[in-house]
């Protein structure tokens, strides 16, 4: 401290210290800061195209999917004017719904069949109540020739602007357009739907007179309306407008009404059940909770929420399959694993090296080559019952049955999943110390004992690991269940499979994969807990 | 063989020796029987050969490699006269078994490798461990993957050994299934499409993925465990969700059933493989061979491919082997996202399992289990080149 230099460098830090600079005169902590920033934000350039690219290609579809498992456009896609009508129906009522609602029906279904969507919607409604498809199919071939001509007339007769293009172009152009007019105005969007997909856009809706189905609509808002507020159409500043409604005035009731409700029950009865319009103001909703309930055995009924009947669940006994033969093919391979990974880490590095090559050829083997393999092996006329007939274990007549069933697809998945078991395992025995067991023996514990209380406590991490990871694995499998587990073997996903590619009920199909996405993103954290992500090693 | 200094054990001949030599004698003789119909004769036949070789040859022969053969063309030439080129192929397997466990029972060699003070029950453990019980989880492990390999040179349409196969009989072997194979349309379409669609999805998940792990193992990185979770999770979740979602969300955006759609599905699924293997090179990469070639005047893109890319090359392939055999092997997310035009070899395979089960396949699989070893040879190598460009031990 005596030193003069020292003395002078004390005397000036404090000085200093508070705007250390960098040779540019900038503050060095701010300098700092931009640096790290700049650090970070190059360390995110290089992270970003990956990241937009999973993010669109495989986030985004998921998501994409979970959606897909509460979305309910369809009903209310297919059937807008329908929806509206029904708001003012009781389903409890017991009675069907009156001709307003068949009108608004009539109206949408004239286009749905125009555009193909009926069938669609009817076997969407038919998941929910069996049997409603072939009334939709059945009345799409006839809505074509349903007739409402004595109200169409009636209109003309009042005004023949009623019967012109000219006048509805007015009407549309009006004050009154669309809020004193609600149901003209969706019939009208259907209409123009309709001429867009039947005359493919070659002619103009706007300069056409709708089709009868709208005058029903128009003779129901009318019907609904105050007598005030057709004074005030009729008092319209437009002189066409103000004509229509003029010739309307103190005549709604003498318009007949239609009759579509009874062409209806004409052609299928099953038109006056209440349940069928139940099912559809039920399903008019956006959103549903139909799939999920669907997806635990579940259903919504008129009075709330019920499990299914004992003989129709199915979801719950797939899922519990599923847990239990993927804990019964974890167990399984622990059991084989574990020797083996004990034997690699205990052998000389040249000697287990060459065995390593044996578990990691199947690892990198094809998994339809394993699959079919056990397919081969496992036969009745496979090799390894000719194997037991010739050792003389089974007799010709009773060859064992190890395929198409749970056997077959526990043996070929254990085999399947073992080498995820085996590397783990292997790589924390790696770093067991052989003076702990040494140390055991030397005090005098058995080969158990020593086994039991020093060595297999320090494996267990290496079991928990393989374990979630075989188990995780094991849980979403599609594959080898589908070609060697028959009817009793097979999993969830195929289900999931089934009902995406064969009865085509997405709905149901992405609540199921939604509720086993949950349940691997839970084991994934907790995989993620113990183990952590960053310490996955391949080979 | 015993270590110099320590007593040479020498196990009693006919208390020890003989009779275990004679059990597994009576083992191979009871199949052998088995095979020519009187199982009871060749246990007591297989049990009397077994006993004289115990008996004789560690005495009459020392020399172990001389003894062993000796043995092996004997029970081959008996093996020829019972049953043709099958009999003496199985018979000098038999031979060299039981020889050499007649030698290593009577020399003491059974022993080594354990503590002299071991017990017999100890020893006895030992190996039936390593024997009985390992020997057999690699039995499991890898036979069923040797056994389609000469069944796939089955001349029948069979899915078992014929009696012409077992007997050695070339007339019982063809390559008929792999001509099916290289002349069928099918296989053909599927065998090109897969070479089509594996290569593209390598390219995207092998870029993409390099980057991002050069990113990630960067020191300050906001949210990296987010990040990392995203980037992992086509890793994670079950193939069949990731087949759903991609399916519903491609038809809805016209990729379904295209090649781009698949490439791009397939990339997707590559790209965890490269990361994590890219980051494991990026471990024990020295940042200071950056900072040294910028200090010299490199530009960021010039440090990257002469110094850093050089370095982290085996984990890069690596990984670009994985998201090629990932490609190469998927099938769920093709099944659902490919059409008819999109088949690849794996699809063609799962449609003609569960469909009508055609031998072919075994050829194929033959095929794709030699791809497999020519992968993972590559592997290995770029392993060890990694550790040794490391610093790490060579072994």
């Amino acid at each position: 401290m005596s030193d003069p230099a020292t003395a002078a460098v004390t005397a000036t830090t404090p000085a200093r210290e508070e705007v250390l600079t960098t040779h540019d005169g900038q503050p060095l902590k701010k300098s700092l800061a931009r640096a790290l920033r700049r650090e970070k934000m190059r360390a995110l350039m290089l992270v970003a195209p990956l990241l937009i690219f999973i993010l669109i290609t495989f986030i985004f579809p998921i998501g994409d999917m979970l959606f897909r498992s509460v979305e309910n456009n369809i009903v209310g896609d297919t059937l807008p004017g329908t929806v509206r009508a029904l708001q003012n129906w009781d389903s409890l009522s017991g009675e069907a719904p009156g001709e307003t609602v068949f009108a608004a029906f009539a109206d949408d279904m004239m286009v749905a069949q125009e555009e193909k969507t009926h069938t669609r919607l009817g076997s969407r409604l038919n998941y929910d109540q069996p049997g409603i498809s072939s009334l939709f199919r059945k009345s799409g071939r006839r809505i074509a020739k349903m007739d409402n001509e004595a109200q169409v007339e009636a209109f003309k007769a009042a005004n023949p602007l009623w019967g012109e293009a000219a006048g509805w172009q007015a009407l549309r152009n009006s004050d009154a357009w669309p809020d004193a007019l609600p149901a003209t105005a969706i019939s009208w969007a259907n209409f123009s739907r309709f001429v867009e997909s039947d005359k493919r856009g070659k002619v103009d809706p706007a300069n056409e007179v709708p089709y009868s189905f709208t005058f029903a609509a128009l003779d129901e808002d009318l019907k609904a309306m105050p007598p005030e507020t057709l004074q005030s159409l009729a008092s319209s500043s437009n002189a066409d407008v103000a004509a229509m409604f003029g010739s309307l005035q103190g005549k709604v009731a003498d318009i007949p009404p239609s009759t579509y409700k009874e062409q209806f029950l004409q052609v299928d009865m099953d038109w006056g059940l209440v349940e069928n319009w139940a099912t559809i103001k039920r399903l008019s909703p956006e959103f549903t909770d139909g799939y999920f309930l669907a997806a635990v055995d579940a259903e919504r009924r008129a009075d709330g929420v019920h499990m299914k009947p004992e003989n129709e669940r199915l979801y719950i006994m797939l899922f519990w399959r599923t847990i239990l033969m993927s804990v019964m093919i974890t167990v399984s391979c622990i059991l084989l694993g574990y020797p083996i990974a004990y034997l690699l880490a205990n052998l000389p590095v040249r000697t287990s090296n060459m065995l390593m090559i044996l578990v990691l050829l199947p690892f990198w083997t094809s998994l339809l080559v394993r699959t079919s393999a056990w397919k081969v092996l496992l036969q009745q006329q496979g090799v390894i019952n000719d194997v037991l007939v010739w050792i003389g274990l089974i007799d010709d007549t009773n060859r064992l049955v190890m395929i198409n069933n749970m056997t077959g697809t526990i043996i070929a998945m254990t085999h399947i999943l073992l080498p995820f078991m085996i590397l783990p395992l292997f790589s924390v025995m790696k770093t067991i110390s052989p003076s702990y067991v040494r140390a055991a023996k030397s005090m005098g514990a058995t080969d158990w004992t020593t086994f039991w209380r020093i060595y297999f406590p320090n494996t267990v991490p290496g079991i928990g690991a393989g374990s979630i990871l075989v188990f995780i694995l094991a849980i979403g499998y599609y594959i080898t269940p589908e070609l060697v587990g028959g009817t009793s073997g097979v999993f969830i996903s195929n289900r999931i499979a089934y009902h995406i590619s064969s009865s085509l009920n997405w709905g149901l199909a992405a609540a199921l994969g939604s509720i086993l996405l949950i349940l691997v993103l839970g084991l994934y954290w907790l995989y993620d807990r113990i183990v952590g992500i960053d310490n996955v090693k391949l080979g | 063989m015993a270590k110099a200094g320590l007593p040479v054990f020498k196990p009693s001949l006919t208390g020890f020796v003989v009779p275990l030599v004679a059990a597994l004698g009576a083992v191979f003789g009871f199949l052998w029987g088995l095979s020519m119909g009187n199982g009871t004769l060749g246990i007591v036949l297989g049990a009397v050969l077994g006993a004289a070789i115990a008996y004789v040859l560690p005495t009459a022969v020392p020399v172990k490699k001389t003894g062993v053969l000796g043995v092996a063309i004997l029970i081959g030439v008996l093996g020829f006269f019972l049953g043709g080129a099958g009999g003496a192929f199985a018979g000098v397997i038999i031979g060299a078994v039981v020889g050499n466990a007649a030698y290593w029972l009577a020399t003491g060699d059974y022993r080594a490798g354990l503590p002299p003070y071991a017990s017999s029950n100890q020893v006895l453990w030992h190996h039936f461990f390593r024997i009985g019980i390992c020997g057999f989880i690699f039995f499991f492990l890898i036979a069923p993957i040797i056994t389609i390999i000469p069944l796939s040179f089955n001349a029948e349409n069979f899915f078992t050994f014929t009696k012409k196969m077992l007997t050695l009989d070339p007339e019982g072997y063809s390559l008929k299934h792999y001509r099916d194979f290289m002349t069928n349309p099918d296989w053909q379409l599927a065998l090109k499409n897969s070479f089509m669609i594996a290569p593209f999805a390598t390219i995207l998940a092998t870029s993409f993925g390099t980057l991002a792990a050069i990113g990630l193992s960067q020191s300050h990185v906001p949210f990296r465990r987010a990040i990392m979770a995203v980037l992992i999770s086509p890793m994670i979740v079950p193939l069949i969700i990731s087949a759903a979602g991609m399916y519903f969300f491609y038809s809805r955006i016209g990729l379904q059933g295209t090649f781009i759609g698949v490439v791009l599905a397939h990339a997707a699924l590559g790209t965890p493989f490269v990361i994590i293997t890219v980051t494991a090179t990026l471990v024990g990469f020295d940042r200071s061979l950056t900072r040294a070639a910028a200090n010299m005047g490199a530009d960021p893109v010039t440090t990257f491919f002469r110094v850093q890319m050089p370095l982290i090359i085996p984990g890069v392939v690596s990984g670009a082997l994985f998201a090629f055999i990932t490609s190469f092997d998927e099938v769920v997310v093709v099944l659902f996202l490919g059409s008819a035009a999109q088949k690849t070899l794996p699809w063609q395979m799962f449609t003609g399992l569960r469909e009508q089960i055609s031998p072919t396949i075994l050829a194929v699989a033959t095929i794709m289990v030699g791809i497999s070893i020519v992968l993972l040879t590559v592997l290995e190598m770029l392993r060890r080149r990694s550790e040794r460009l490391r610093g790490l031990s060579p072994a």
